[in-house]
């Protein structure tokens, strides 16, 4: 879908990117991750030619990205910033049409697509639509910057740490939001982040960016098991790699099964109530401690105890890291 | 003091009672040449006799109790309506006493006419009814103002409470003051110099926008050019405004003479060195400083996050300033063409010394005769021009800022 080689780019003589090659598919939710100063934003910004690339080749679908109008290519990618940059004069309804107006769609359609997105992004139609910026809060202000984004059904949807200015409830809100619309939609996905956790629990690529040149580049299980070198061991938190790592499992893959038929309940040293088998292994661990026991029964997601987890289950040899590497993410 | 509820309308009422005890209502004079004699507000209701005494002490007495006993009340909505209704009664009494007060004395005159003509006395508008109509004024004003209305309907309220003043003068009932009958008796001359007036205030507000505006967007881009120009510009800008406007009038009579008589054609479609070619571009220039500022700063509060946007979701250059850039920087630049469009109308007066007419050619006559009457019916029209156009614009500017 984009493909970047050998790109390069200087601000007043200092290299930003340096001789950057990145091939992104299509269906891909590729988070970039750096430090601030890594040149992450840069790199996104030279997918719409927000920023030119000094040399090197970005093609955007097969053609280089200088063969089409500056305007075109960026309506077919959509655009989503950390300050949301909605437009205050304009109610929620004419902010998310931008685009299809801009390419012309018939009315109809438009207003077909405006509440489609907004259910997707779920904000009642009905009681946003008309509203201004101003009206909404932080949260539904980047529902409709998403929406906005969305609007023009881009081939790619450009993420510039769209969730930072935002509450750690709402931003974990608008990460699952995300997850799902990429799961729906299938959409390519690039999304700019320095916040290590969204970038593991969101990207199925992640790019650790350092300096303007990729550190390294794999799936989240890939990059926290087998980091490339003490860099990425560092940014990753030396001490939290193992946390981190059993953030990205989920519960249904480590427990043990067991038949309710009731008989084996009572000897079961598990305590407390079930825990749904959608956790990760981390929050699990965390529910061991903090109720101080060494097994947790599990119940599927309609309530139904389908089996435990003990303590011990958790992953921790070094045999289990490399057969999870071999298996790829999750 | 807890039973004393609105100090300002006390203190205008006191003002207002000082200036009626203080100075004249009304000056009678037996012809425009000769000083007059004050009539005092006490004398005009007095004085009257019979069913207009009565009418006169009701018209004034009421609004005066209303306003008084509104000192004493809670600022409720109820009470802030009873002190609009009560100011807009009061100017209306006001006006029409000294309309009636003017038509009786003019019937006396006429009856004792002993060899004298009729309808060359003067009874004009003295002190007392200036500065108690400017108070019943700022008391309505402050009333609407404490009502919350939204923009549109303070500017309506305004209209209604000047609007049975307007009604009185329209049906003929203050015919008689001197205002008036120097205005029947130029009705032409006012007529043409309201034309006149209008014409140079939009001639200089035209081509200031059509300049303005641009250059204030200019200013604001990025860019080698944009960058080297902006300080010499404002500072241009800055200098024309302190130059005094007649100077500016003078230097540009002289090369436009000049012009004129070198190039025929221009002088064909008139311009020359005096009348309306000078003024036109005195006010244009002093325009442009207003107009290019507010343009200016509209520009640079726009949000940058929003302008981002915008280009990254593929607006044109030429989108982003019309759809987004422009639209929002309207309620500022608003601001500025208020200032622009107040300042030309007030300066469009002294234009009337290069020949370029308007109502300063009436004020300037009223004042070499020595003829008060006369000024009045130059300055009064400018004046209501001013503030109409002031609170349209300003209305506009407070909807458009609240819409978003």
């Amino acid at each position: 879908m984009i493909e970047l080689q050998s790109v390069s780019k200087s601000f007043d003589g200092v290299k930003v990117i340096d001789e950057l090659s990145l091939n992104i598919a299509q269906g891909e939710f590729i988070v970039i991750l750096g430090s601030s100063g890594s040149g992450k934003s840069t790199l996104l910004k030279m997918m719409n030619r927000l920023v030119e690339h000094d040399s090197g080749r970005i093609l955007f679908a097969g053609e280089e990205i200088r063969s089409f109008r500056p305007e075109d290519i960026r309506r077919r990618m959509g655009y989503a910033i950390q300050s949301i940059g909605l437009f205050p004069h304009w109610n929620v309804e004419k902010n998310i049409a931008a685009v299809p107006t801009l390419l012309k769609w018939p009315k109809a359609r438009i207003e077909a697509r405006v509440t489609e997105l907004m259910t997707l992004l779920q904000l009642e139609p009905a009681m946003y639509l008309a509203r201004f910026p101003h009206q909404l809060s932080g949260g539904q202000q980047q529902r409709v910057g998403v929406a906005r984004a969305l609007a023009g059904n881009p081939e790619v949807l450009l993420m510039d740490e769209p969730f930072g200015a935002l509450d750690p409830v709402t931003r974990s809100a608008l990460q699952l939001e995300i997850a799902r619309i990429h799961k729906v939609s299938g959409k390519t996905i690039v999304l700019v982040t320095h916040d290590i956790d969204e970038a593991l629990s969101l990207a199925t690529r992640i790019v650790l960016l350092d300096k303007g040149a990729i550190v390294q580049s794999g799936t989240p299980l890939e990059v926290l098991s087998a980091p490339a070198n003490d860099f990425v061991l560092d940014f990753f938190g030396r001490g939290d790699v193992g946390i981190k790592l059993l953030g990205l499992r989920r519960v249904a893959d480590h427990m043990r099964p067991e038949v309710t038929d009731g008989r084996d309940l009572a000897h079961d040293e598990s305590q407390g109530d079930p825990i749904p088998d959608t956790l990760s292994l981390r929050e699990a661990l965390s529910l061991f401690v903090s109720r101080r026991v060494a097994s947790l029964p599990v119940a599927d997601s309609e309530g139904r105890r389908v089996g435990r987890i003990d303590l011990q289950d958790l992953p921790g040899s070094a045999e289990t890291l490399e057969s999870a590497e071999s298996t790829g993410r999750p | 003091m807890t039973w004393l509820k609105n100090r300002v309308l006390l203190l205008l009422l006191a003002t207002g009672l000082a200036a009626a005890s203080g100075l004249a209502f009304l000056t009678h004079a037996p012809n425009r040449l000769v000083s007059g004699v004050g009539i005092s507000l006490v004398e005009a209701v007095s004085a009257s006799g019979g069913a207009l005494q009565a009418w006169a002490l009701l018209a004034i007495g009421l609004p005066a109790l209303l306003l008084a006993t509104a000192v004493f009340m809670r600022g409720s909505r109820a009470t802030q309506l009873m002190v609009i209704v009560a100011a807009s009664l009061l100017l209306t009494g006001l006006a029409s006493l000294a309309g009636a007060r003017a038509t009786r004395l003019a019937s006396v005159a006429l009856d004792a006419a002993s060899g004298a003509t009729p309808g060359i006395e003067r009874t004009s508008l003295g002190g007392a009814f200036w500065i108690l109509s400017a108070l019943a004024w700022l008391t309505a004003s402050d009333a609407i103002a404490h009502l919350g209305l939204r923009p549109v309907w303070r500017l309506a309220a305004g209209a209604a409470v000047i609007a049975p003043v307007l009604a009185c003068m329209a049906a003929g009932l203050l015919d008689q003051l001197s205002l008036l009958k120097e205005y029947a008796n130029r009705e032409d001359l006012f007529n043409t110099a309201l034309l006149q007036h209008v014409q140079i205030v939009l001639a200089s507000l035209l081509p200031s926008l059509l300049i303005g505006v641009p250059l204030g967007v200019a200013s604001v881009r990025e860019g080698r050019w944009m960058t080297a120009l902006r300080a010499p510009l404002f500072a241009s800008l800055n200098i024309i405004q302190t130059i005094p406007s007649i100077a500016l009038f003078g230097l540009l009579m002289g090369p436009l003479a000049l012009l004129a008589t070198g190039l025929p054609l221009l002088a064909q479609w008139g311009i020359k060195g005096v009348g309306l070619a000078p003024a036109v571009i005195a006010l244009t220039l002093y325009s442009l400083l207003p107009i290019v500022r507010s343009t200016a700063a509209g520009m640079s509060q726009v949000p940058r996050p929003v302008i981002d946007a915008a280009i990254g979701m593929g607006l044109t250059a030429r989108q982003v300033l019309w759809k987004v850039e422009l639209p929002l920087a309207l309620p500022v630049f608003i601001a500025g063409l208020r200032v622009a469009a107040v300042q030309t109308i007030g300066m469009a007066m002294v234009a009337a010394l290069i020949g370029a007419g308007g109502f300063g050619a009436i004020m300037f006559q009223g004042l070499l005769g020595g003829a008060l009457d006369l000024v009045l019916l130059g300055v009064v029209p400018v004046v209501a021009m001013a503030v109409a156009v002031d609170a349209v614009l300003k209305t506009l500017a407070s909807s458009l800022a609240h819409a978003y």
